[in-house]
């Protein structure tokens, strides 16, 4: 079954492990330390790690595409902040008439610009699960007509960059606008609850970070399994020789438009998880710059093995957290600095030397490996 | 318009002419002399004596007396209490004037409200001094303050003036004075209900007789309605005419910007195939250069401009050839890490400026002949400094084509990114033809930035704003094409200006996003894509 | 046509059913007929009024000077270039120009590019797999598992080219002949009834152009073979039929023996290149 062979992966197991153990670490360090211990993890660190653990699963996405597809988006913030924004739509209605104006209907910047009525496409968002459903549905729709138009008519490679981030330029725009009916500038906050636990308190906080890494193992979980199935190899086929694969029978379009789609629903799910955990979604998410961050995030921690991204994910925005508190202005050197670092010395990341002490340890056992998956 | 002093406005009107008609020279003592005899007699109580004291400074030929007229109309001629000179208040800050000498124009700094007397005037002398006024700049030497005068005059003609106009509009050596005179005297006629007037005013811009026609389209008379109405419809026709002209001079406007900013994109990116993202930021650089360039030449902002254009050239230049060897030279071949690498760049550009020069913009000031703007008619100006920034911008078009067709790197920069071993077989330096063409395509983006400065603010972000439009301008025009970048560049410009008025600017440009990237899904290889077995790869 | 539109096309779900052989309706003869096709570039002709006729079972070699449209004829029996005016046709059925890559690929016609162009990132077993004639939709090819009887199929391909003890390599590691082989290997997986071979010994020692002649000529009966090459001692050891292409059109055609005599062929091609011939 394509569905359960990563689990007979060596990496998928120990990436399983490590995960497990370290949200089990945390909880226990949460719950059971006492404050003021130096091992004491505080609800303020637990916020910060489930907010890294939505952006690995946004790496991931990312990863899924460009590793194994060889489709370079600098627009997944786009998904990701569609995503948040369902989510935030949801979390808005669910603030009812405790909002600043008090109406039991309308939130309170559509109030402040005296609409009379929520527009249509806020409908429906006061129940969770279609609020839910929307947080799959919507980048999904999005990358489906997009991946459709684009990948048609072959555009690929730096083309389809570049106007990915245009795409993701556009939507900034857009919902900079007060008339989109997205709380324009400001975006979306002040939310109250999710499914009735209050967002303010350190157990709903706590079980937002174990949701995220669950929500992570299953994205890459999923992953690996289309990675690892014969599909896995006709999307490194097209990534590599395009029209070969086409020549061999492939509808290579389509190909790329299920995975993007897939790449976009788990961008979608990872923003949905951000946005309760940090508070707000506003549309700086779409900024191009945020999209690029993210491909930098996979590239060091290595291209095409989905746990280089979780690693890189986590240790840019560990680095991110400690330079913006210690030394804020050389955060924007240091990132620069990575990109170049990355890109002309470290091509293959993290996840690439991993691997490469790996195989020299036992290239042998690799080899027989291989054998019994085939 | 009623107006209450008719006998005084002829009287004036009247000396006025006579006066200028027998100009004669004077010397400088007899003036001042005379000058204070005249400024005295305003100095009464009886505004009849005031009307009177006019006429006489108006018949005196007095060379300042146009300042005087001003001055009282304006309150400013004021009497210094201690020696009764008559001085004009130039600025009055608290209780402090600044003035100056009344006869002389000698500057005598500042003095105490308190030490002042005003001379006063009313509403009747006002008027009398208003027409005067306007009287006396008709028959000044200087066109423009003519034509100024005359369009004044337009729709506040009184009728006291008719004769004088209709006199002085046979001697006006200009037509366009003559015309504005007409125009003026017809508002008049139009006034009194001539519908043979609304001939001369058909198809006028001036807002004045806009104004005029509209009230004459709604008056008593039938005849006169159906004239005016027609020519409303007439200049309706012709302002909309207008209008196009206007968007489409801005849309060039801003597709000169663009084209600035993609041009040298259009080189690294469409004819080396390298991803240059921190582009932007050597537009940034050129505008920077500009900058630093009038703090080094305080005082003289054309001449700094002027140099920044070759300065701005080099720095960016050099930026470029430093990202070359630095970055992009490791990572030939692989375009997706180049981008990636490139925007890491573009990140340290913009934070080092940041930290070196300030996170604020800066400005850079727009010299004198740059300032200001064409008038073509009442109702289309062109600004100078879009109109240099699009001659700037075709000066750099052509300029690049013929490196390109002409030159000795344009033939290596073409054998090479076409095979890049057989170049190499024949001689070429291909290293050294990678650096010259990135050269020339980031000194191509500091002139861009040079060229920007005149138009916006110039901030760490200047570049950041630009990258997106300039891919996209190259992209939509066909890669590897420079004048698919022109017309592409022009006509986003225009499409966006087109869109601006109905849709915003914020949704014009979400607009022309979605249109380029609708487009490159219809034809991935822009509007002059390239054709044949060498595209396909 | 879309993504949906095909889901809701019965047709398709009966073609893969149908056995990959019998689709292509040959019983009034040619299994490739072009005529009158031309295709130009800015103006260039690559492609002039060309006319070619391929049987059943044939094999046949396709020569011709640089520049003479060989692989441009390639990329329009294949679908990657549109000409701007004539037909091909595949069988008496299918009319080639209204169908794409994947299409035609799936229809049997197989090919094998110029430069030898394998995934090789990918095994060399998974090459083959790839390739192999399946259903190549997503979902079927996103819970395809391996059998037994695909395992034997590829072992038995590997062992045709030689490539048994490299299996488990990554394609790239393979040698430029190597490549050569695994990409014939992958023709040969797909079973097409039309194999388009684009210079297959480019880059081959003597044994490996033997065993390579030794391949084709096997193949032949089975399936039809279209072979372009430069190397006229290869040509001549597996030509039954030779077509001389020119300036985008048929020059002469006929067997090896024949077409070297053709005095327009020796002008225009064998005279210029004596050496090579």
């Amino acid at each position: 079954m394509w569905l359960t062979r990563p689990f007979n992966e060596r990496s998928t197991q120990i990436f399983l492990l490590i995960l497990i153990v370290a949200v089990t670490a945390v909880t226990i360090l949460h719950l059971a330390v006492p404050e003021g211990h130096p091992l004491y993890v505080s609800g303020y660190t637990v916020g910060l790690l489930g907010k890294y653990l939505t952006y690995a699963l946004l790496a991931v996405a990312v990863d899924l595409v460009w590793g194994y597809l060889g489709i370079l988006s600098l627009g997944h913030g786009a998904f990701f902040a569609i995503g948040g924004y369902a989510m935030g739509m949801y979390l808005m209605r669910q603030i009812g008439d405790r909002g600043t104006y008090g109406d039991p209907i309308l939130p309170d910047f559509m109030v402040f610009l005296n609409w009379d009525s929520l527009p249509w496409y806020w409908l429906g968002f006061d129940m969770a699960w279609f609020a839910f459903a929307m947080v799959l549905i919507a980048p999904g729709l999005l990358a489906l007509v997009f991946g459709w138009l684009a990948f048609r008519s072959r555009v690929t490679g730096v083309y389809l960059s570049i106007i990915t981030q245009a795409m993701t330029f556009a939507l900034m725009l857009a919902f900079f606008r007060n008339e989109m009916g997205f709380g324009g500038n400001n975006g979306l906050t002040d939310f109250r609850e999710l499914l009735g636990f209050d967002l303010r308190s350190e157990a709903t906080r706590l079980g937002l970070f174990i949701a995220s890494a669950v929500a992570l193992a299953l994205g890459y979980w999923l992953c690996r399994a289309i990675v690892g199935s014969k599909l896995g190899r006709v999307c490194v086929a097209t990534r590599d020789a395009e029209a070969r694969t086409r020549f061999l029978g492939y509808r290579v379009e389509r190909f790329q438009l299920f995975v993007f789609v897939v790449s976009a629903m788990l961008a979608g799910v990872a923003g949905a998880l951000y946005v309760p955990q940090v508070g707000i979604i506003n549309p700086s998410e779409f900024d191009p710059i945020f999209s690029i961050e993210v491909v930098l995030w996979v590239a060091l921690g290595g291209r095409a093995s989905l746990y280089g991204a979780v690693i890189g994910a986590v240790l840019v925005n560990y680095a991110k957290t400690v330079f913006t508190g210690v030394m804020p202005d050389a955060w924007l050197f240091a990132l620069g600095g990575l990109f170049v670092f990355v890109t002309v010395f470290l091509p293959k990341g993290v996840a690439g030397l991993l691997e490469r002490r790996a195989r020299r340890r036992d290239d042998a056992d690799v080899m027989s490996e291989k054998e019994a998956t085939a | 318009m009623w107006i209450p002093c008719y006998a005084v406005t002829t009287r004036i009107v009247t000396c006025l002419l006579m006066g200028l008609l027998s100009w004669l020279p004077m010397t400088a003592a007899a003036q001042q002399q005379d000058g204070q005899a005249l400024l005295e007699a305003l100095d009464t109580r009886s505004f009849d004596d005031k009307a009177a004291a006019i006429d006489a400074i108006i018949e005196s030929e007095q060379s300042r007396a146009d300042v005087w007229l001003q001055a009282l109309l304006d309150s400013d001629l004021q009497r210094l209490k201690d020696d009764g000179r008559f001085v004009i208040a130039l600025e009055t800050a608290g209780l402090d004037v600044t003035i100056e000498d009344a006869l002389t124009g000698e500057a005598m700094g500042e003095v105490s409200r308190r030490d002042l007397d005003r001379l006063t005037i009313n509403n009747a002398l006002r008027s009398q001094l208003r027409s005067a006024i306007s009287l006396v700049e008709l028959y000044n030497g200087d066109e423009d303050a003519r034509l100024d005068a005359a369009e004044g005059l337009i729709g506040d003609v009184e009728e006291a003036q008719v004769e004088p106009l209709t006199n002085r509009l046979d001697e006006e050596p200009s037509a366009a004075v003559r015309n504005r005179l007409n125009q003026a005297l017809a508002v008049y006629r139009l006034n009194q209900g001539d519908v043979d007037a609304v001939e001369v005013l058909a198809g006028s811009l001036n807002s004045n007789i806009r104004v005029a026609l509209s009230r004459a389209a709604q008056s008593d008379d039938p005849l006169v309605v159906d004239a005016a109405t027609a020519a409303l419809a007439d200049i309706e026709q012709n302002l909309k005419i207008n209008r196009a002209a206007e968007t489409l001079y801005f849309g060039l406007s801003m597709g000169s910007v663009l084209v600035l900013a993609a041009i040298g994109l259009a080189i690294t990116f469409g004819v080396m195939g390298v991803i240059n993202m921190a582009h932007g930021e050597l537009i940034m650089l050129g505008a920077y250069t500009t900058w630093a360039m009038q703090q080094l030449l305080p005082g003289q902002p054309g001449l700094a401009l002027i140099l920044a254009i070759p300065a701005g050239f080099m720095v960016s230049a050099l930026a470029g050839v430093a990202i070359e060897r630095g970055v992009i030279q490791f990572l030939k071949g692989r375009p997706l890490e180049t981008l990636l690498a490139t925007f890491g760049v573009s990140l340290i550009l913009q934070q080092l400026v940041r930290t070196v020069i300030s996170p604020q913009n800066r400005t850079v000031i727009t010299p004198e002949w740059m300032s200001g703007s064409l008038v073509v008619n009442d109702a289309l100006s062109l600004t100078l400094n879009r109109m240099y920034v699009l001659g700037f911008a075709l000066v750099v078009f052509a300029a690049l084509i013929l490196v390109m067709r002409r030159t000795r790197l344009g033939l290596e920069v073409r054998a090479v990114t076409q095979n890049r071993a057989m170049a190499r077989s024949m001689g070429i330096r291909a290293t050294r033809v990678d650096i010259m063409t990135f050269a020339l395509g980031s000194g191509v983006a500091g002139l861009a930035g040079v060229a920007l400065s005149q138009l916006t603010n110039v901030g760490p972000n200047l570049g950041q704003n630009y990258i997106i439009d300039s891919f996209m301008v190259v992209v939509f025009g066909g890669v590897g094409n420079l004048w698919g970048t022109l017309v592409a560049g022009m006509s986003l410009g225009i499409i966006n200006q087109v869109l601006e008025p109905w849709a915003g600017a914020v949704l014009a440009k979400i607009i022309v996003l979605v249109f380029i990237i609708l487009f490159i899904q219809k034809r991935p290889r822009g509007l002059f894509p390239q054709k044949g077995r060498a595209a396909e790869g | 046509m879309s993504f949906f539109q095909s889901l809701t096309e019965r047709d398709r779900v009966f073609d893969f059913m149908t056995p990959q052989l019998s689709k292509v309706d040959v019983r009034h003869g040619p299994i490739l007929y072009m005529e009158d096709v031309t295709v130009s570039f800015d103006g260039f002709k690559a492609i002039n009024n060309l006319n070619l006729t391929i049987d059943d079972g044939e094999l046949r070699c396709i020569i011709g000077p640089n520049g003479a449209g060989k692989t441009t004829m390639m990329d329009i029996i294949t679908g990657k270039t549109r000409p701007n005016q004539g037909s091909v046709w595949f069988g008496s059925r299918h009319n080639l120009l209204h169908m794409n890559e994947p299409d035609i690929a799936s229809l049997g016609i197989g090919r094998k590019f110029q430069k030898p162009t394998v995934f090789e990132a990918l095994t060399v077993f998974e090459n083959l797999e790839l390739a192999m004639a399946a259903d190549k939709r997503i979902l079927p090819t996103l819970t395809a598992r391996m059998t037994g009887e695909i395992k034997d199929r590829i072992d038995e391909v590997l062992e045709t080219i030689g490539l048994t003890a490299l299996r488990h390599q990554p394609a790239g590691i393979l040698s430029h002949g190597q490549k050569q082989w695994l990409e014939i290997g992958m023709l040969l997986m797909q079973r097409p009834r039309l194999l388009l071979v684009d210079e297959p010994v480019a880059g081959m020692t003597e044994q490996e152009m033997e065993r390579t002649a030794e391949l084709l000529t096997g193949l032949a009966g089975k399936q039809s073979v279209v072979v372009v090459e430069h190397d006229m001692g290869f040509v001549r050891s597996i030509a039954r039929q030779v077509t001389v292409l020119h300036q985008g059109s048929v020059l002469a055609e006929g067997t090896m023996d024949e077409v070297s005599m053709d005095p327009n062929v020796v002008e225009v091609y064998l005279g210029a290149d004596e050496e090579a011939a």
